[in-house]
């Protein structure tokens, strides 16, 4: 999913109840899991919600973290997303300092990462970029030779590719 | 029929087969109070001095019975007292059902008087827990409740009632009792492939929890020791699921466990791990401990496989449905020379040396045991005084020793001490404790003199944090900070003012006397031994240790 090593992506079908979110960040949080990041949605069942995370961690930790999360009351399924089975996005939106100086440059870059530029005024930009976690953080990279406002990434949401539906019960 | 969410409470309680119920009234719960008045003929309700008090003995009742237990208290305050209880169910997994009052639904998240969020603050200390907003949803969330706190490894639940919930009506349909709803997987290649390593051990080695208790396999264990002639050694949690009158059990193992049994773990060749959970108190050494076995665990939690040793073979079901279909694939046999060394190693175990002018603390548990019988319950708090009640009461029966062995909590005794005597009036119920612990909660004397449950509390009192100060005395070169605190408490006088009585002794012969007269008391006594504050707990392997690092003195 990303270059960095032990990054594991975590999709958990949840009951949609006030209070699940509470329930498996403070297990996470508890037993010392990372989150990198954590997205919730609604699924096309309107009583079961999708919680994505990105975590950290061995195989070891890793079994840990899927067990303990299944054993939560409300929880429906874990599913360990791997990086060759699985399709991951993010969006981007990051606003940078341009005058008329650099505007051209970054236009330049936006173009190869196909980003969008969906905010524009004389002294700054926002561009919009979608895509895999690994080619934000490649334009970022880019990014960072020009002066950066503000960032903001809405971490990963993730499905398995091909036919397979993660069964909720 | 019509109820208000009270009525309902009271009808599902009676429903799920409870008839005793602990806690403490308030505002938040008054509603729930006034139904239960019309259902005093059914449901026994015991008020203890505080909420603590009454969640460890809801805790006690439950784990002498094997029934849930059921505490009751009121918002904010009322809550947060419990939450001792509820963490120390949680670790040994017990189950409990907690019910807490709050405010009114339309009061919830403004600071109102006495509100506490006790659904987020016991998150992590339940299975399960709920807050019930509607009524029409309350019976059904009760009996989930009791579903959950019973079913795969047991736990407590808590269910939070705003007091509007209590007032409202709606139709009430009865339901059934739950039972546990929990189905095994396990296939028969699974039972042959671990059937087939132990069946090729020369030495193996049973180290066993709780859980066997949990799972009710009790039997089914001791069948499988002696068909295949395994030597087994049990957990903190699991004194008495295998009775110390069967030859094959080799008594506690881990820090203050016999070196015999450690040294049995260590050089086993199979170690069969069932229903428990490789603690830091048994596993000292992660990486060391039974180095030289195949392993293979049993338990009915998957997350337990793998998370503080990893194993090398590992069963996932119900304990005594795996042991019932083990059983017939395990070769009969004799493992002679294995059972001679270990004979050996026992025959080596350094025992204390008696000495009747004063008390040692292995004659007062063996005093007890003698005196109390094979009926007795015994229940201990938490620090040396539980240490030595593990290492040298006659254990012979499952749910008869009740302690604090995950969360380790000091002042757990005297509640459920309570439980287990209200459960078992027949049975003599013996509090042992310190007088480090018992100073946390012995103002639960007054329950047990209100309701005239004639608890037996035998103080060990060396007049020090006895377990702390051990420690210091030996990884902290002997500075006593903390430890001493140096109380002048005349437990005697103290148990007077209780309306209980007290006995004080000082050496043997005297303590003898006291437990035969506090036998036929019938009424709650409180028993004093003093003893020497240098006595410690032995053997010993700090944290981290293993056999080469035993202390013997």
């Amino acid at each position: 999913m990303t270059n960095k090593q032990n990054k594991q992506v975590l999709s958990i079908l949840v009951d949609n109840h006030s209070g699940v979110l509470a329930r498996v960040s403070s297990l996470f949080c508890q037993r010392g899991f990372n989150i990198d990041s954590l997205t919730v949605s609604n699924t096309d069942n309107p009583e079961i919600s999708r919680i994505t995370i990105v975590t950290e961690g061995d195989n070891q930790v890793l079994e840990q973290i899927i067990k303990q999360t299944k054993k939560l009351e409300e929880t429906r399924n874990v599913v360990h997303l791997r990086n060759d089975e699985s399709l991951f996005r993010e969006l981007l939106l990051v606003k940078i300092a341009a005058d008329h100086r650099v505007r051209r440059e970054i236009c330049g870059i936006c173009e190869i990462y196909r980003a969008k530029i969906v905010d524009l005024n004389v002294s700054s930009l926002i561009v919009e970029l979608t895509g895999s976690p690994s080619k934000i953080d490649g334009f970022m990279e880019m990014m960072k030779e020009y002066d950066i406002l503000e960032m903001c990434r809405t971490g990963v949401t993730a499905l398995a590719r091909g036919g397979v539906s993660h069964g909720i019960k | 029929m019509i109820l208000n969410g009270s009525q309902i409470l009271a009808e599902v309680l009676v429903e799920q087969g409870v008839d005793t119920l602990f806690g403490y009234p308030g505002g938040a719960i008054l509603n729930i109070c006034d139904a239960l008045y019309d259902y005093r003929d059914e449901i026994k309700q015991y008020i203890t001095a505080h909420e603590q008090g009454a969640s460890h003995a809801a805790d006690g009742y439950a784990r002498a019975t094997g029934k849930t237990g059921v505490v009751l208290a009121t918002s904010g305050p009322g809550a947060t007292n419990l939450v001792t209880g509820i963490a120390t169910a949680y670790m040994d997994s017990v189950p409990m059902v907690a019910i807490t009052g709050n405010v009114g639904t339309s009061l919830i998240g403004r600071d109102s008087f006495q509100e506490v969020y006790i659904a987020g603050i016991t998150m992590p200390i339940t299975k399960h827990n709920f807050v019930v907003r509607r009524v029409e949803e309350l019976a059904d969330t009760l009996r989930a409740a009791f579903r959950i706190a019973n079913t795969g490894r047991k736990g407590p639940v808590l269910v939070d009632i705003p007091k509007d919930v209590t007032a409202a009506k709606c139709e009430f349909v009865p339901g059934k009792k739950q039972g546990n709803t929990y189905v095994t997987h396990v296939s028969d290649e699974e039972i042959e492939t671990a059937a087939d390593i132990i069946n090729k051990a020369e030495r193996p080695f049973i180290y066993f929890g709780g859980g066997v208790g949990s799972a009710k396999a009790c039997q089914d264990l001791r069948e499988l020791m002696q068909k295949a002639e395994i030597p087994a050694a049990h957990t903190l949690m699991a004194a008495g699921i295998v009775g110390c009158d069967e030859p094959l059990n080799l008594g506690l193992m881990g820090m203050h466990g016999r070196l015999s049994a450690n040294k049995a773990a260590d050089k086993a060749d199979v170690m069969i791990a069932i229903g428990t959970r490789f603690s830091d108190r048994v596993a000292l050494n992660t990486e060391k401990f039974a180095k030289d076995a195949t392993i293979i665990q049993i338990d009915i939690d998957p997350s337990e496989v793998n998370k503080n040793v990893a194993v090398d073979y590992s069963i996932v079901g119900d304990v005594k449905d795996i042991l019932s279909r083990l059983l017939p694939l395990v070769d009969e046999k004799k493992h002679t020379p294995w059972i001679e060394q270990i004979n050996q190693w026992r025959g080596e175990d350094k025992k204390p040396v008696d000495d009747p002018t004063v008390l040692k603390p292995h004659q007062i548990m063996a005093e007890i045991s003698r005196q109390a019988g094979e009926n007795a319950i015994y229940v201990t708090d938490v620090g040396q005084h539980q240490m030595w009640a593990a290492q040298y009461c006659r254990h012979l029966h499952s749910r008869s020793f009740l302690t604090s062995g995950g969360l380790g909590t000091m002042g757990y005794g005297y509640g459920a001490a309570i439980g287990a005597k209200i459960a078992f009036p027949n049975r003599p119920v013996i509090h042992i404790t310190g007088d480090g612990s018992f100073h946390m909660n012995m103002n639960e004397c007054c329950t047990a003199v209100s309701y005239n449950v004639p608890v037996i509390t035998v103080i060990m009192n060396n007049s020090v944090l006895g377990m702390v100060r051990q420690w210091q005395t030996v990884f902290y070169n002997r500075r006593y900070s903390g430890s001493e605190p140096e109380r002048v408490t005349d437990y005697a006088k103290v148990a007077e003012g209780f309306g209980a009585k007290g006995y004080k002794c000082e050496n043997l012969a005297q303590f003898t006397k006291a437990l035969e007269m506090a036998l036929k008391d019938n009424c709650p006594v409180w028993i004093e031994c003093v003893i020497d504050r240098e006595e410690k707990v032995l053997p010993m392997i700090p944290g981290g240790g293993t056999i080469d690092d035993v202390m013997e003195e």
